[in-house]
């Protein structure tokens, strides 16, 4: 009885200790969150305050964690300045251009690699995958050369044309987006397909009624990550274009609004908020797809 | 012809020319096509054969650039993959109703375009207003030269690409985590197992696979990075925080010698092509598996 009594209080006791350790470790998770939450949004955060801020404040110096005075006059200058809104149009059309030509291309690529099969397709679906290793940085010094080549071949200007972007950016989008589409692809069950073309459907019915429906998430994913990386690019733009109205926005904001040593910090910062604003809505209303995304194929880190 | 035309294998390659048409003509071409320029004189009239490659190894800044690239890739990718970890796992802790809130908010630094957030660190590093000083000085240290001293230029490079790629170690983690089954961790605590044992034996063996592929991943991106590097020090002070890409680009855009900026692109080759064939045993090894 009394042994019986020691065991249970044992017993007790060490729950009880579960309890405390698994409490204590709740505690430190939460600790650490907070912690590495303020490193990570400490660079937002301070181009929102620093946005807010007259030359004047920013130039005292006295309490760069907080606006004394805050106004919009930094948003409504860039706003309204043509430079801005050129780099602006620049970049949406681009990266819209991209998506459109990226979807196209990996959609009927990925279907064909997927399950139609043809001679070499394995070798090629590997090797849309290495290629999406290759990374611009070691691309865009033969890019460069080759379209000046071909200037003067054929006399059309490409370097210096915004348009250059939408023929150089799909390598950086289409091998990825294949790569996760076959992936989408491959998972639709084999069954769906045969039960269409038994009922008399070709191969782009069976892709535009069957695949494209039910694969729609990972359109959605891959379509948010053609836009990301088109909109975040920054080296293409920087090696092939230079006039100020051919610029797109990440370009447009280190070049023109840094003027020699004249540093406006309100209105590079609030550039630089305006530029980060489209993706980082599109991942506010779409975090699900874009996280689908990234995880799917192990992405760029 | 039109029996030729019809069969499903010509459909086929036909949907996927466009994709070979790119590839070929703008990756695997331009790759080749830059070890043929590397070959030339600056003004790309003569060949001169090895003769760019034996002037860059002759250049001190070259290899202060090698060991930068090196000592920038190893450690960015060490620090992402240990701070993904642990805050995968202080995010798999928590209860899971909050568990998105927190994911949300982390991943934002992956989601700014890198240009972007590489702007707002230059200006919390600036030399007169910098916002960490001020900071810092509250607690009573100096000022500190984020961006003039070569050491601490080379900590700030490290410390922007560790904060732009934490989250995504983070949220591969993450998933890793939630796929490994809770029975294994009930049957390790009824064998006795201790938190480390429980990491040691269970987590770590399961996530190792995908622990694998991201930072193979990483180090190939990291290796290649050039926004961070050239928006917040374009190399300087002196060529000091230089990395392949943005020597290239001095060399080959700005200094207008094309075949010497490919020369010093291709060394980024080797280190790729390594990766490269680990990635791509580890994704078979993960075929085989499914």
């Amino acid at each position: 009885m009394a042994a019986q009594a020691t065991l249970d209080r044992v017993a007790h006791a060490h729950h009880g200790s579960v309890r405390r350790d698994r409490r204590r470790a709740l505690i430190w998770s939460y600790v650490f969150l907070l912690i590495f939450v303020i490193f990570f949004l400490t660079p937002p955060i301070y181009m929102f305050i620093t946005s807010l801020k007259t030359s004047a404040e920013i130039s005292t110096g006295s309490m760069p964690w907080w606006v004394s005075d805050p106004t919009l006059s930094n948003y409504v200058e860039l706003l309204t300045s043509p430079i801005y809104l050129t780099f602006f149009r620049n970049s949406v059309m681009v990266a819209l251009l991209v998506v459109v030509v990226t979807m196209l291309v990996s959609i009927l690529a990925a279907f064909s690699l997927a399950r139609m099969k043809f001679w070499g397709s394995a070798t090629l679906a590997t090797g849309v995958f290495l290629t999406y290793l290759i990374p611009d940085t070691l691309l865009f010094i033969p890019l460069f050369k080759i379209f000046a080549y071909l200037n003067e071949l054929t006399g059309i200007e490409f370097i210096n044309r915004w348009w250059i972007l939408v023929i150089v950016y799909p390598t950086l989008t289409i091998p990825f987006c294949t790569w996760i589409m076959i992936g989408y692809f491959s998972s639709i069950p084999k069954e769906l397909d045969e039960a269409a073309l038994i009922d008399g459907a070709g191969y782009l019915q069976l892709l535009t009624k069957i695949f494209i429906p039910v694969a729609l998430p990972g359109i959605i994913a891959a379509t948010i990550f053609a836009f990301t990386v088109s909109w975040a690019q920054f080296l293409y733009p920087l090696a092939f274009t230079t006039s100020t109205d051919q610029l797109v926005l990440p370009v447009g904001i280190v070049t023109t609004l840094i003027k020699g040593d004249v540093f406006n910090w309100g209105q590079i910062m609030t550039g630089a908020l305006l530029g980060a604003a489209p993706p980082l809505i599109i991942y506010a209303f779409l975090m699900d797809y874009y996280i689908a995304g990234l995880t799917a194929g192990a992405t760029k880190g | 012809m039109k029996k030729f035309l019809r069969r499903k294998s010509t459909i086929a390659l036909v949907m996927a020319l466009p994709l070979i048409v790119v590839i070929t003509s703008l990756v695997i071409y331009p790759a080749f096509f830059s070890i043929y320029l590397a070959t030339l004189n600056k003004s790309m009239e003569h060949f001169v054969g090895l003769g760019n490659f034996s002037f860059l190894f002759k250049r001190e800044t070259f290899w202060m650039v090698v060991k930068q690239s090196i000592i920038f890739a190893v450690s960015a990718v060490l620090f992402k993959a240990l701070i993904g970890f642990f805050v995968a796992h202080c995010v798999h802790n928590v209860p899971t109703r909050g568990q998105r809130k927190w994911r949300g908010m982390l991943l934002v630094p992956w989601v700014i375009p890198p240009a972007m957030s590489t702007l707002a660190w230059l200006w919390l590093f600036d030399p007169s207003y910098s916002a960490f000083n001020w900071l810092l000085e509250r607690i009573g240290v100096g000022p500190v030269p984020w961006l003039g001293d070569p050491y601490w230029a080379r900590f700030a490079v490290i410390l922007v690409n560790v904060w732009v790629g934490a989250p995504f170690f983070m949220i591969m983690y993450l998933a890793a985590l939630k796929s490994v089954p809770e029975q294994l961790y009930e049957a390790a605590a009824i064998d006795g197992a201790n938190w480390w044992q429980k990491m040691w034996y269970v987590t770590l063996p399961m996530m190792r696979n995908i622990i694998a592929i991201t930072a193979l991943f990483s180090l190939i991106v990291t290796f290649a990075n050039f926004d961070i590097v050239r928006v917040l020090t374009a190399g300087g002070p002196v060529d000091q925080t230089h990395v392949f890409a943005t020597y290239a680009f001095n060399l080959g855009i700005q200094g207008n010698d094309i075949p010497l900026g490919a020369c010093v692109s291709l060394f980024m080759l080797p280190i790729l092509a390594v990766a490269a064939i680990f990635i791509l045993r580890d994704i078979g090894r993960r075929g085989n598996e499914a």
